[in-house]
């Protein structure tokens, strides 16, 4: 259980987080969605402890704020929006550094079941920075998934904490990333993805975390989320929510925007 | 470079290739070695003078000055500070994410140099009584706090709330540089004839003023900062991917960054305070050693301070041959093999190498 309780947090002039309080279980999937600036990515470097600020953040009931940097990161992997290399690693090298922390590491072979997980056996020794976009973020995606390679180490549930983990993907990556996600939660880990796609969103999550203005507009099962009224009120604009055999969908139809 | 393609093969392929570089390395930095002790303009030959001493025969007390007071510690000299100078740019490039990123680029060496020259030009006007206790050690001194005095300074700029900008570090280290330069060539210019000549052997770098008392105060910051490099390589690796990244992987960055900076101005600063302003470097031994063996600081390290060490004992070498018996300034030498050599690697590896 990942528990955060009335979290403020500052960038510069602007106040990015205004009180947020939130409980994502593992074994489930969590998913934050909102419009741009909402806070969506503040609040997962705050649940990383990558930030500070007001507000306590706990992970099985310990304050995040407490745990050395090598015990939290035993216990949760980050993917972020965007991570620039320097040096030209091999692919294999970089999911590699993710072994770093992992205390399973010395079981070997983990690097490799990692990159094959997300289609990319084959590409070890390619060099890091001649992939393409979406390539190199899946290369990331291993590299995350390595480091918390077992959804349950020692009676304690692990975390994937991703931030927009299927924007630079083509719809069968996405699919396939999605799978993992749902994958990992089902064996007894946690995962909380920040998402820009709400179709995506409903086919990926168990709980659906609605943000505006830098507070939770709504938490609930995506049922209760994604519909007409609470999504309209946050993004501003008006949307249609309809019922397929897996969830609901999303089309916006009239931007009532200014 | 090409890499087998096989399944898992390219990290297991690039650590061999970092032990076998390590070993040959050493070989290489065994043989220049000895050529440095054969070679000297007073035609002393090692063989003979070298069996003499180890078999406890008293032979001819110049000899044995020459190869034991001379050339021995003008040896190791040159493969302490060449071992400091690429180590240290390695760590620097490693710590900033940029292969254009050298102590002599972020103002430590210049700060290093400005301590020398102000060492030199006050202290010839300073009484004797001043100057007296502080002897031969004035020089080395000042350049040693120099080094310190400007890495801390520029970490302070750079630092807001206990992190590190290394964006503001880059750009502050730039122009701290400029600045001292500045000092340094307004001291350059009060200076009269006498001082020009030390003067000059500060701003180009030399070995020629070796001697184990030089080398006793130099030894002791370079091999602690040599000796703590080990323990950065992993961190250094996970920085790689930036200091939010490098914190998830479970790397104490602050800690890291701080180690970092400290090896390099103790590693830049015993260097600069005994052998001058020897630059290219901890900038051309660490990116060659990347093409070579791949860019983990686990191997990259130890490399570089063999490669480090064997590119200037053999500077070294070319700068007393080139017009005997007067020597080259050795700094005059890397430059000219360094710096065709690192327009070379720059045009035959564009696309792969990330600027």
């Amino acid at each position: 259980m990942i528990a955060a309780r009335g979290l403020r947090a500052r960038l510069g002039r602007t106040e990015a987080l205004r009180g947020v309080d939130l409980r994502a279980r593992a074994g489930a999937v969590t998913a934050l969605v909102g419009p741009n600036g909402s806070g969506k990515t503040t609040l997962l470097r705050r649940l990383s402890g990558e930030l500070d600020g007001l507000g306590v953040v706990t992970l099985d009931g310990a304050a995040i704020a407490g745990m050395r940097p090598w015990e939290l990161a035993s216990r949760r992997a980050v993917l972020p929006q965007a991570t620039r290399l320097a040096f030209p690693f091999t692919v294999i090298e970089v999911v590699r550094l993710g072994l770093a922390a992992g205390t399973e590491a010395a079981r070997g072979g983990i690097a490799e079941a990692a990159l094959a997980r997300v289609g990319l056996s084959g590409f070890e020794s390619r060099l890091f920075q001649e992939l393409s976009g979406g390539e190199a973020q899946r290369v990331h995606f291993a590299r995350v998934l390595a480091q918390v390679w077992s959804p349950v180490l020692d009676g304690h549930a692990r975390w994937l904490l991703l931030d927009e983990p299927v924007a630079a993907l083509d719809i069968a990556h996405q699919l396939e990333v999605i799978g993992i996600a749902r994958d990992y939660a089902a064996a007894g880990g946690g995962v909380i993805a920040v998402m820009h796609d709400l179709n995506l969103t409903a086919m990926m999550a168990d709980q659906v975390v609605l943000m505006a203005e830098g507070r939770v507009a709504l938490a609930g099962p995506p049922g209760t989320v994604i519909a007409d009224r609470p999504l309209s009120a946050a993004y501003g604009c008006a949307v249609r929510t309809g019922e397929t055999p897996p969830g609901p969908f999303v089309l916006p139809h009239s931007c009532g925007c200014g | 470079m090409s890499l087998a393609a096989t399944a898992s093969g390219g990290l297991d392929d690039r650590a061999v290739l970092g032990r076998l570089c390590c070993l040959a390395l050493g070989a290489v930095l065994a043989v220049v070695s000895l050529a440095s002790l054969t070679f000297g303009a007073s035609g002393v030959d090692l063989w003979s003078v070298g069996g003499a001493i180890l078999r406890g025969e008293e032979g001819s007390q110049r000899d044995r000055i020459v190869l034991l007071d001379i050339r021995l510690p003008r040896l190791l000299m040159g493969v302490l500070v060449g071992a400091a100078l690429a180590v240290s740019g390695a760590v620097m490039q490693g710590l900033f994410r940029n292969p254009l990123a050298d102590p002599g680029l972020v103002g430590v060496s210049a700060g290093a140099v400005l301590g020398a020259v102000t060492a030199i030009v006050v202290g010839s006007a300073l009484p004797v009584w001043v100057i007296g206790w502080t002897g031969i050690y004035a020089v080395p001194v000042a350049a040693f706090l120099g080094g310190w005095a400007s890495t801390i300074l520029l970490y302070r700029v750079s630092t807001r709330r206990g992190r590190t900008s290394v964006a503001t570090m880059l750009l502050a280290g730039i122009a701290l540089g400029a600045l001292t330069g500045a000092v340094s060539g307004l001291m350059i210019y009060a200076a009269d004839d006498g001082e020009l000549r030390e003067l000059t052997f500060w701003g180009l770098g030399s070995l020629a003023g070796a001697s184990w008392a030089k080398l006793a105060a130099a030894a002791p910051a370079i091999l602690l900062a040599l000796a703590a490099t080990p323990l950065l390589a992993r961190g250094l690796d996970a920085l790689a991917l930036g200091e939010a990244a490098a914190m998830h992987l479970g790397q104490p960055v602050q800690r890291i960054k701080n180690a970092a900076i400290l090896s390099v101005a103790a590693a830049t600063g015993a260097a600069v305070a005994v052998s001058g302003g020897i630059g290219f470097v901890g900038i051309v031994v660490p990116h060659l050693l990347r093409l070579m063996i791949g860019p983990s600081h686990r191997w990259l390290l130890p490399n570089a301070a063999l490669l480090g060490a064997v590119f200037l004992v053999g500077a070294d070498i070319l700068s007393r041959s080139v017009i005997p018996p007067a020597e080259l300034p050795i700094g005059i030498v890397t430059a000219v093999v360094g710096g065709p050599v690192f327009l070379w690697i720059l045009l035959r590896s564009h696309g792969v190498v990330d600027l």
